[in-house]
């Protein structure tokens, strides 16, 4: 199986590609340079393993949450990839992929995956380990203030936290969970290659969609103030 | 040369099939109008959003309108400015990707040239060189067009564009949104020399416009009026027709000024204001008077659209320029910075 993925909804830009149990990966720390780079890093990434974009069974990206215009720069460029080559699309959580590589680097197997939302608010979901080594969702992915967020207790009283979020507001979190956090990386960001491992079980599941139908989730949906209620 | 034009710099998406050798093959258009609506102006937020939903299902409509499949296309023309950065950002980004997955050319089109070559588009089309006027919600000024990509900026608005005034004016006078429209057609009803507004700038040479003096002189008319228990349908019509008729006199003086100044026989009307019929009309005169032509994209073609852009792509690829294999969008785009095409 070949599968492509690239992720540009935070400060980090990254691509990778699957090939038959391999993932090759280009990643970059890049605020606001995600479009100089991350069609180079396709290209680049293709170039390598001598393969062409038609040859591929599938396309995954970060869907987010994230930056809104970060998480629209992925979905833009593999709406247009996927039109064009016919290929089918596997959106996939950055939180998924936070918590993936909390499992995957120190085999935690309970993480609470929380990305900085800004205006005092984070993007936030409970993981846990499933099957085949890869992490899955527990209750609902939400945005809230850090005093809202509740762990899936009844899964485990050992938890860690990975993402943004833990940097912003690591107090507020530690004082709302009411447990001690087995560990923390504030520094984990969403990476391609966590997007792509995820999406290879998603696409043999059946999860892939067509491309129109590849959108961002966006989770903070009030951005805008109607006449009436203003 | 077959090349597929995407329009997403505002609240409209459009998608559009041009052919160099058979012309418009079709266009699509999507109007975020009643989404920004119930906002009162437009979201920059919302209309990202929007535009993602809409474009691949718009761009497989263009495509079977156009009776083509995605292999014939020979290049992806996408607006990368000047307009709102996320709105933007979803065609670039979309476009480019398309592109490099088709194995074709993609090429960045500023919007507003798009406007400026939109007359280009109808059967009768004007001969370089010409001067423009550019009209619309984000942008008025005057052009000297001498060629593609050959453009001096002889004027421009230093505070509001032409359509931005009407809006707002409109909104002022409580019309709803987008008011523009409602403005020109309430004006029809208005009583001519009613009240006179000042034509801004006119009084003194130069090409440049200013229309925020001209809300604010409706405002207190319509205030005074009030107050004197004068506030009905009649008053703000005539209100409507007075600022229309001072923003229309300001428009000809000016794109006379500009065509006497450069010695150009041919005015070309672009952008969303273009639309105006008395504008149209008002400048037709002019013309004639001047012993030279008007010329004006049809109606759908003065607001946003995909066709203005994959034409204007058309030439620039033929031209020879194509991106990189980069997104490259700007909010702000200085028209002078465009290089001139020689083909």
């Amino acid at each position: 199986m070949k599968i492509l993925a690239i992720d540009t909804a935070t400060e980090a830009c990254s691509a990778a590609l699957y090939i038959d149990g391999v993932i090759t990966e280009q990643y970059q720390l890049a605020p606001r340079e995600h479009t100089k780079l991350i069609l180079k890093m396709i290209e680049a990434l293709l170039d390598q393993s001598d393969i062409e974009l038609l040859a591929l069974d599938a396309l995954a990206f970060g869907c987010g949450p994230g930056s809104f215009t970060g998480v629209r720069i992925a979905t833009g460029v593999i709406q247009g990839l996927a039109f064009a080559s016919d290929l089918p699309v596997l959106p996939v959580s950055t939180l998924a992929a936070i918590a993936q590589q909390a499992y995957d680097d120190h085999q935690h197997q309970y993480v609470l995956s929380a990305i900085d939302a800004r205006m005092e608010e984070m993007y936030w979901a409970c993981y846990h380990l499933g099957d085949n080594g890869l992490m899955k969702l527990a209750g609902e992915e939400k945005v809230s203030s850090a005093q809202k967020v509740k762990l899936a207790v009844d899964l485990s009283t050992s938890w860690s936290g990975a993402g943004s979020a833990w940097e912003s507001y690591s107090e507020q979190l530690n004082a709302v969970l009411g447990i001690q956090v087995k560990a923390i990386y504030p520094d984990y960001l969403p990476h391609a290659s966590s997007i792509v491992k995820l999406a290879v079980d998603d696409f043999q599941q059946g999860k892939a969609v067509e491309a129109s139908q590849a959108l961002p989730i966006y989770l903070r949906n009030d951005v805008a103030k109607k006449k009436a209620s203003q | 040369m077959i090349v597929l034009g995407i329009e997403s710099s505002c609240d409209e998406t459009g998608l559009a099939v041009y052919d160099t050798e058979r012309g418009l093959l079709a266009d699509v258009l999507h109007s975020q109008v009643a989404l920004h609506g119930e906002y009162g102006g437009v979201v920059p937020e919302l209309a990202s959003r929007d535009h993602v939903r809409y474009l691949l299902p718009l761009t497989e409509q263009v495509l079977t309108k156009a009776g083509i499949t995605k292999s014939e296309l020979d290049g992806v023309a996408y607006t990368a400015g000047p307009g709102l950065m996320g709105a933007l950002m979803v065609g670039a980004c979309t476009g480019r990707a398309m592109a490099m997955a088709l194995g074709i050319p993609a090429v960045a089109v500023h919007h507003m040239e798009g406007h400026l070559l939109a007359p280009m588009l109808e059967e009768a089309v004007p001969e370089f060189p010409f001067v423009a006027l550019l009209v619309s919600g984000g942008h008025t000024l005057l052009a000297e067009v001498k060629g593609i990509g050959q453009y001096e900026l002889l004027g421009e608005s230093l505070d509001d564009a032409a359509g931005e005034a009407f809006d707002k004016t409109a909104k002022m006078l409580g019309l709803g949104y987008p008011g523009g429209p409602i403005l020109a057609r309430l004006a029809e009803q208005g009583e001519a020399g009613a009240y006179r507004f000042p034509r801004p700038m006119c009084d003194r040479p130069g090409l440049d416009f200013s229309f925020s003096g001209l809300k604010t002189f409706s405002l207190n008319t319509w205030q005074k009026e009030t107050e004197q228990g004068n506030k009905n349908e009649q008053t703000q019509a005539n209100i409507c027709r007075a600022f229309e008729d001072a923003v229309v006199d300001t428009l000809v003086i000016k794109s006379r000024r500009a065509i006497q100044q450069v010695g150009a026989k041919t005015l070309v009307i672009a952008g969303g204001v273009g639309a105006n019929l008395s504008l149209r009309k008002s400048l037709n005169t002019m013309m004639q008077k001047e012993g030279g032509q008007l010329f004006y994209p049809r109606i759908e073609f003065c607001t946003d659209n995909g066709a203005m852009i994959a034409y204007a792509g058309a030439l620039r690829l033929l031209g020879g320029e194509t991106e990189p294999l980069a997104i490259n969008v700007r909010a702000r785009w200085p028209m002078s910075e465009l290089d001139a095409v020689v083909n």
